[in-house]
Formats: C-alpha cells, sequence, structure tokens
C-alpha cells in the first residue's frame, strides 16, 4: 500500500490510516509538496488535521503530541473517545509524524496535557467533531439538536430514528474549522477519560510484539555506527580508510567535518569497523577540573536574568536579627536511556525519511533538510518509539547520524549508537551552584529571601536550525548554541517561575502584580547561565528539580534554626491555596508529627531513621506536589535508604488516575536513583561515567521503599502536566529526612555513603556547633 | 561464514553467518525478533535477556557458536498477547512498565530464577534482579508482578 496525504485531499475523503508502524517501511513519495506553510503543512486551524471518520465508523485522530511510555498515547485515546462518545477500541491515534499529523512542536516540558487537554487542539478538535456531528444528525433526523443523545458513535433523536456517524460522514472530510466555542464534556459526565486504564500497549510489551524504532527494518537495509571524538574538543586530523578494508561487509566509511561513520551489511560488522577504524585526532582543549569545577562557575563571564527584585534585600538583611545563608550544588545527570539511542534513515533522491524516536519530529526534519540540503518538504520524520527518553537523549542526535550515513550510503542505513556513544555525548542536565540567603525576624517569620543561581549551558534543542546543538549537527560541521555574557534586563511584566528559579515561598512581585506562591515580600532572584564544557539539555525537570532541591532544603534550614516543625513554618510562608493542599494532605497522609527537625536524641551509632518534606507548584502553575520522605542512615557506612513516599499531587482534572500514580512512582523512583547515586564524572579530557559500571542508577534489587500517593482531583480546574512534579521535589525530601535523622545538611547532589560518612565522621569529631562546622565544610568546596 | 542452525523459541532456523556473531543481533537482525533489545552491548543491563539451558543469559555477550543446538526461548517464546504466560499476565494487570524496553531482563530474569525455585525468597529475586535495569523505574509494579505470580504459583 503506498499513498500520500495529497491523494487522500485530492479526492476528498477524510485521511484514515490503518497501519502497522512496520507497513511504513514503504516510501511515502511527495507526501507533503502541497501542505508545506512551515512550520506545519497540516493546519492545524482545520478539523480535518486533527479527525477523520471512517466508514465502518472508528475514528482515526492526529496529534503531535507523543508517548516514550509516559502514558500519553492512551490518555490522549481516551480523550478522543470520550469527546465523541465511542468505545476507547474505536479509535486509532496516529502520533508525531510529518506527513499526517500538525506541528505541535516538540512533546516536552510537561506541556502535552496543558496543550491537548484543555480548550485547544486535539481535545478542542474532538469536541468540534461531536458538535458538528450532532449538528449534522439534527438536519438528517429533522429533530433540534438538545433533543438528541450520543452513545457509542450512534446520535438518537426522541423519536427514536438513529443515525450513525458513518452514515453522516463515513470517509469524507469535516471540511470546517476547529471551533472555539465548542463545548467540552464535563468532567462529571466522563466515562472513558477520568478512569483508570492501563497503557494500551501493555500486553505488546510483555510479549515482546511491540515496534521500537530499534526494531524497525528496512528491505535493503545497511547498518551504521558513529566513531566519536576520543576527547572532547578533539577534531579529525586524517581518516585512513584502509585499516578496515579487512573486515567483511564494510560498505563505507564516512567523514564530514569531525563526523565519521560506518557502513556495513551486518551490525557486528559496523561495531567492528567502527571500533578499529583508524583515526588521527588533533587533541582538544582539555578540560576543567571536576574537583574545583563547581568553585570555577562563579567567576565566569554570565548570561544573567533577574526574575524578581524588591530593590530592598540588602537593607533588609542588613537589619534582620538572623540571616541564614547555604550552598547548594547539583552536579552533570544523564538521561541514561536503557537502550542506546537508534534510528533508521532512508534518502531516495525526491524524498528522505527517518524513523526517529526524537521528541521533536518537525524540528528533526527541519534540521535533517538543513544536513541534508535538501528542500524540507521532500522530509518525512516518523516519530517511532524508543527506550525511554526523559528529555533530550540521544535521539535526535542518532537521528542526524542515520540521516549523514543513508544519504552517503544510497541505502537505508540503521545506526545504533554504541553505550559510550551514548553516555559520553549526551546533553547532559546541567550542573547548578545555587546560593542562598535569607532573614529571619525575631517574630520567626522569614523577612527576606535572596536566591543566586548559576547554571551551565551548551547547546540544547536543535529546534528547526540548530543541527548544531547536539554532538553529531556540531561534528558535521554546525556552530552549537553558546552562552552571551549580558547583564540582566529588569524584571518583566510579571514573574515567569518557569523554571522554579524562585522559591515558593517568595511573594513574586513585578511591577505591582505578585504571582508567587508566597509571602515573603523582600525577594530577589537572579540566575547567571555559563558556558558548559558539555552539551545540555532538557532531563526531567530541567533546572526545576535543581533549584527545588536548593529552595526546598533551605527551607528546612531556616525552619531549623527558629525550631520550627517544617511543615507548619511552610504552610506558615504559602498563599498558594494549590501549594497549601498538597502539603496538608501529603503531611496528613504520613501522619506527620509536628515538631522541628532534626529530631531530638539523635543517634550515634546503628540505624538513624527520620522524614522530611518537601513541596513545588511546577513551573509556577503546571502542577502541584508535596512529597514526605522516610529514610534510614546505617551511621556505619553512611547508606541512605528510603522506606517509605507519601505524595499528594493536584494536576487539575485527573485524566487517567492510573497513569498519573504510574508517572508519580516512577518519577519518585528516579528522583531517589538521582538523589542517591547519579552523577556524570571526567577527567582532564573526556566524560569518564560511560556505562553503568561508571555511571550509577538504582538497579531492580531490594530494598524498595513503600509509596503512597493522594490524588486530588480538581474537575474545574485547567489540565495541568503531571510527569515532573514528583521527581522534583525527591532530592529535597530525601536531604530533609537526612537532616532529622542525624543532623547532617547535606547541599550536595548526590548524597552517596561516602558522602554521608564523611558528614557523620565530621560531627563526631566536633561537639557543640558541630552542626554548622560541618555545614561550613561542605560549603568550601564551593 | 558458516551454516549453522539455531533453535528459538520451538523454531529451528537455518543460517549463514559468522558464528562469532553476538546472539542478539541474530536474533533482531536475522531472525526479526523484537523481546530481546540491545542495551549497553556489555551485559550491564538486562536489556537483551534470554533464557538458554534454563539460565537467564545475556544476549549482547554471547556469541552465537556457545549457543550450540540448545533452545533459545526470548519473550515471544513465553506467550503472546491475546495468550500470555501466566508472569506475563502477573505484569498485564499490574500495568508495570513504562516503555517497556527493560522487560526481557525483568520477565526472563525472574522466570529463570521461579522456574528453578518456585519458591524463591524475596531475597533471592532481589539479587538475581540486581543486575536488571530500568530507567523509567517502574519497579514497584514490576517487584508487585512478580510477587503475585509466585505466590499464585506456589497455592
Amino acid at each position: 500500500m503506498s499513498f500520500s496525504r495529497r491523494d487522500f485531499l485530492k479526492t476528498s475523503g477524510a485521511l484514515i490510516v490503518n497501519f502497522a508502524a512496520s507497513s511504513l517501511a514503504r516510501p511515502f513519495p511527495f507526501a507533503q509538496g502541497p501542505f508545506d506553510t512551515h512550520p506545519s503543512h497540516i493546519d492545524p486551524k482545520k478539523l480535518d488535521s486533527w479527525i477523520a471518520v471512517s466508514a465502518d465508523g472508528s475514528i482515526t485522530a492526529y496529534t503531535g503530541k507523543c508517548d516514550f511510555g509516559q502514558g500519553m498515547f492512551t490518555v490522549q485515546t481516551q480523550l478522543v473517545a470520550e469527546e465523541l462518545c465511542v468505545p476507547l477500541e474505536r479509535v486509532k491515534l496516529i502520533q508525531c509524524d510529518t506527513s499526517l499529523a500538525p506541528d505541535q512542536g516538540t512533546t516536552s516540558g510537561s506541556q502535552s496535557t496543558p496543550t491537548n487537554f484543555n480548550s485547544d487542539n486535539l481535545a478542542q478538535a474532538a469536541a468540534t467533531a461531536r458538535e458538528a456531528l450532532i449538528a449534522m444528525a439534527a438536519t438528517e433526523l429533522g429533530e433540534p439538536s438538545t433533543d438528541l443523545t450520543v452513545a457509542e458513535g450512534v446520535i438518537a433523536g426522541k423519536n427514536g430514528r438513529r443515525v450513525t456517524y458513518a452514515e453522516l460522514i463515513g470517509s469524507k472530510r469535516f471540511n470546517i474549522p476547529l471551533s472555539s466555542t465548542a463545548k467540552r464534556r464535563s468532567p462529571s459526565q466522563w466515562a472513558i477519560l477520568g478512569k483508570p486504564v492501563h497503557a494500551l500497549e501493555t500486553a505488546a510489551l510483555m510479549t515482546g510484539q511491540f515496534e521500537f524504532v530499534h526494531n524497525v527494518r528496512l528491505p535493503g537495509m545497511l547498518h551504521g555506527r558513529v566513531v566519536r571524538p576520543p576527547e572532547v574538543g578533539a577534531t579529525v586530523v586524517s581518516v585512513d580508510e584502509k585499516s578496515i578494508r579487512q573486515i567483511p561487509g564494510v560498505v563505507k566509511v564516512v567523514v564530514r567535518n569531525n563526523f565519521i561513520g560506518v557502513v556495513a551489511e551486518k551490525q557486528s560488522q559496523a561495531a567492528q569497523a567502527a571500533r578499529e577504524l583508524k583515526v588521527q585526532w588533533k587533541p582538544g582543549p582539555g578540560l576543567p577540573q571536576q574537583k574545583t569545577f563547581f568553585a570555577s562557575l562563579l567567576g565566569q563571564p554570565a548570561q544573567d536574568a533577574l526574575l524578581v527584585d524588591s530593590r530592598d534585600i540588602e537593607q533588609q538583611l542588613a537589619v534582620a536579627p538572623t540571616v541564614v545563608r547555604a550552598t547548594y550544588v547539583y552536579p552533570y545527570q544523564m538521561h541514561g536511556s536503557i537502550g542506546a539511542s537508534c534510528a533508521v534513515a532512508e534518502v531516495k533522491p525526491d524524498h528522505v525519511t527517518v524513523w526517529s524516536a526524537t521528541q521533536s519530529v518537525y524540528p528533526t526534519r527541519s534540521v535533517v533538510a538543513k544536513l541534508l540540503e535538501r528542500p524540507l518538504e521532500s522530509v518525512r520524520v516518523v516519530y517511532t518509539r524508543g527506550a525511554g527518553c526523559y528529555g533530550l537523549n540521544g535521539a535526535d542526535t542518532v537521528s542526524m547520524d542515520a540521516a549523514l550515513l543513508a544519504q552517503a550510503a544510497g541505502k537505508p542505513v540503521r545506526v545504533q549508537l554504541s553505550r559510550q556513544d551514548e553516555m559520553a555525548w549526551e546533553n547532559f542536565g546541567a550542573a547548578c551552584v545555587i546560593d542562598q540567603r535569607a532573614g529571619i525576624g525575631d517574630n520567626h517569620a522569614i523577612l527576606a529571601w535572596d536566591c543566586e543561581t548559576w547554571s551551565t549551558s551548551k547547546g540544547g534543542r536543535p529546534g528547526y536550525e540548530r543541527p548544531g546543538n547536539v554532538i553529531s549537527g556540531m561534528l558535521a560541521g554546525n556552530p552549537s548554541e553558546e552562552v552571551k555574557p549580558r547583564a540582566a534586563a529588569e524584571p518583566r511584566a510579571e514573574l515567569r517561575n518557569r523554571s522554579n528559579l524562585a522559591p515558593s515561598y517568595i511573594a513574586g512581585c513585578v511591577n505591582g502584580k505578585c504571582s508567587g506562591a508566597g509571602t515573603v515580600r523582600s525577594e530577589r532572584v537572579l540566575s547567571h547561565t555559563v558556558a558548559s564544557p558539555f552539551f545540555t539539555g532538557p532531563l526531567r525537570s530541567p533546572l526545576r528539580i535543581q533549584n527545588t532541591f536548593a529552595h526546598e532544603c533551605f527551607m528546612d534550614e531556616l525552619s531549623a534554626r527558629v525550631k520550627a516543625d517544617p511543615v507548619a513554618f511552610r504552610l506558615q510562608h504559602l498563599r498558594d491555596q494549590r501549594v497549601i493542599d498538597v502539603v496538608k494532605a501529603a503531611a496528613r497522609a504520613a501522619q506527620w508529627e509536628p515538631r522541628p527537625s532534626p529530631q531530638a536524641n539523635l543517634r550515634r551509632s546503628g540505624t538513624a531513621t527520620g522524614r522530611g518534606i518537601a513541596c513545588v507548584a511546577y513551573e509556577g502553575s503546571n502542577g502541584y506536589t508535596a512529597v514526605v520522605a522516610e529514610v534510614s542512615v546505617d551511621i556505619e557506612s553512611g547508606r541512605v535508604t528510603p522506606t517509605h513516599f507519601t505524595a499528594a499531587i493536584d494536576c487539575g482534572p485527573i485524566s487517567n488516575p492510573d497513569g498519573l500514580r504510574n508517572q508519580t512512582e516512577g518519577g519518585i523512583l528516579q528522583g531517589m536513583s538521582r538523589a542517591l547515586v547519579e552523577e556524570v564524572t571526567w577527567d582532564e579530557k573526556r566524560v569518564t561515567s560511560t556505562d553503568w559500571e561508571s555511571y550509577h542508577s538504582l538497579y531492580l534489587d531490594l530494598p524498595l521503599p513503600s509509596i503512597t500517593i493522594t490524588l486530588i482531583d480538581r474537575p474545574d480546574a485547567a489540565a495541568t502536566g503531571a510527569g515532573e512534579t514528583a521527581i522534583t521535589v525527591i532530592p529535597a525530601a530525601i536531604g530533609n529526612a537526612i537532616f532529622d535523622a542525624t543532623g547532617i545538611r547535606l547541599r550536595e547532589i548526590p548524597f552517596t555513603a561516602d558522602r554521608v560518612r564523611a558528614a557523620l565522621r565530621d560531627l563526631g569529631n566536633h561537639s557543640g556547633d558541630a552542626m554548622l562546622r560541618a555545614q561550613e565544610r561542605v560549603n568550601e568546596t564551593v | 561464514m558458516s551454516k549453522l542452525s539455531l533453535r528459538v523459541n520451538g523454531v529451528v532456523h537455518a543460517l549463514e553467518i559468522d558464528p562469532q556473531t553476538p546472539l542478539l543481533f541474530v536474533l533482531s537482525d536475522e531472525i526479526g525478533l523484537r523481546g530481546p533489545k540491545f542495551g549497553c552491548g556489555m551485559a550491564q543491563c538486562g536489556a537483551c535477556s534470554v533464557i538458554l539451558r534454563g539460565q537467564v543469559v545475556r544476549s549482547c555477550v554471547m556469541p552465537l557458536r556457545a549457543v550450540g543446538q540448545d533452545e533459545v526461548t526470548t519473550l515471544e517464546g513465553l506467550g503472546t498477547p491475546e495468550k500470555p504466560h501466566p508472569l506475563q499476565q502477573a505484569l498485564i494487570e499490574e500495568g508495570a512498565a513504562q516503555c517497556g524496553f527493560c522487560l526481557s531482563g525483568v520477565i526472563l530474569t525472574a522466570k529463570a530464577v521461579l522456574d528453578k525455585k518456585p519458591d524463591a525468597s524475596d531475597q533471592e529475586l532481589g539479587q538475581a534482579l540486581g543486575g536488571v535495569l530500568c530507567r523509567c523505574f517502574a519497579h514497584l509494579r514490576m517487584w508487585r508482578a512478580i510477587r503475585k505470580y509466585a505466590d499464585a504459583r506456589k497455592a
């Protein structure tokens, strides 16, 4: 079967696609030619771009937000089924294909639910379709639409006559725009949305039937591998193609600037060729020492941004009876997808197809066109799921690898990155240093809060224009986005807390408008973005997890300084009701005992236990959560073992409670792994954490903590993101629990047993103000 | 290149291939199976797991020649979406996955342990699963499903 969107549109038929992903292994010639109105040739204002009804009454829906294992496929299917009043199995969802789906940019940043589940885009399209079908039925049945009822794709009148969707419009186009007034079905009516549904692909996954991008196979397909530089910044002097001549099956060596790849008939041949190809490299400039790296960030030229500034912070801190200061450090961490990234590309004279696990099919289409010097409209990118990415993993870069190698080979090429290719060169989650100062009044209230952060940046998402923002594009000769040092401008019209740079406890007043979650009115939040030696990019809860770690631990330090209960002290300084509600709900569910931290009578041997809380209004207003962590700390070894987490989460109306729980459980445990063991390491030339022995992740062994989750459903609120809220607070919740258990305040992630043991030893060596000295010692490292 | 045969999930495949080829590449490229996956190529994560002679092995580091005539079982060999193996069924019922890339390691490791020792303790299961990685961290659901299957099997 070979067809194109244009062919469908030519015959005025609705676009109905019914295929297994593998059948896409056939070319799609010129699918996009007539529709190129960059950024999207598929007009999102038209209903037919989103919804089609086939002759058998099934619904095909198109979305630009795809599923990486977080349930978006299932919940969007629920959404369409709900709005169109059809059973779940009658909806076929096509996600992220530049020949079929509208351009919804990148699936990221907890934006899929806000974008597609409120009053725009997919949700509004489905509501528009239902209303349009009812209006058609009213004409057909000769009854007012208010007298009609809809169920299972059948519209019935009071007089008993019925008409099906298929009879009304099957295989024909709606030819109407998206309505801005079409009413979403009310959550009180929901029969499919809002119900717990396991991911629809679960059985296929469990039985090995699901097709990942790693499984895409095309006729005549070859296998590619890349040869990355031996150290950061190294450049190619010469490539000795003869050095791999003896390896059977080698088809091609591809060199473009500093990009090198090999193509072979078999995967093992390609892997061997990549290992054995002799390349002479000019060394790179070297890397800054990891030991002093964080301190070195503070003196670098920076791109500054001022989020909020009440202009009285220094005066307030000067008069405050108590001033607390602390510096927090967050390391580079990895996406570390379990599957090293993979993509398949086919480059024909007149069209290019890339099967890619990218979060950004349209931007990838654009950068591939740029790299291959092909017209945009001749490139098609088909989203095909990879291993969980948690942000910008190697999926974008390997898509470029596959396109470059397929172009050179003239045949379809599948590129599989090695584990080292993936881990040494991915866009890491940014390293940060966060400096906090606060003044506390005699009444034990916070008078002033000053927060200054340094975060590292290089490259990032390629977007539509910048292939050099990831390693392959850069090696092939394209510039990466670099930090442009500049002074901070005055804060904008209102607080924009998208990166959770601002703590929840400040009032967030800009130009008289106070949109912070808290009460502290003397406030300043200043950020410095400095150049990173490594590529950086969004990693689940980008900057939010780093900043929230610092804010929520510091809040605990303040509460400890005035011997207040950490929950009560938070509530005293919060005014956003939704944050207040999650804090109260988590504390209640955890049977939180009101008392200051650390607990009295700290143990100095055996096992100490403690509890800690942390909360966040994600991106200021995109989801709310509070989590109580309970940990045990082995005093001798320093090993921290979380035993229980109690979470409360509010993401507006809950679309799929099971999916929400799954995301929250996963977010909590992933947060635990990142808090306890994950850290990128490097030497003077290269990244040294390039496999699972050198980059640590918690495996599937025991002990595992138990998790209790309270879901707060708000049917009348806007739908928010939920995939990143829980993980955001976990490092702080665990850090606060360690403090409660032992009295040591750890300000650097990860909380490895070595760090905990060293801090405990320090505490044992000094009595009295040992706690303070331990703090100073940690601070000396920055 | 050698001519040899490989038994996978009850089917014998005739192959003409370098016997040093890692079993994983044979399963995924020559036979077209989707269950075993390339995670690390270094036996560190479990995504490529298969069962051979009653043991879980990492097919990414096992050369084809080491398999001989023994049967290889992959995730596909346990059950189908229509008729899953009871362990697969338990994971389906618990919704025990996110991206699902790690499942060969999770399911086949637990199966091999429990086939050998149906009353394996959590500690014994944990020891085996300690070599299996799931980066989406669906750990709790996976453990719940494995425990459920083990208990039902004992009963």
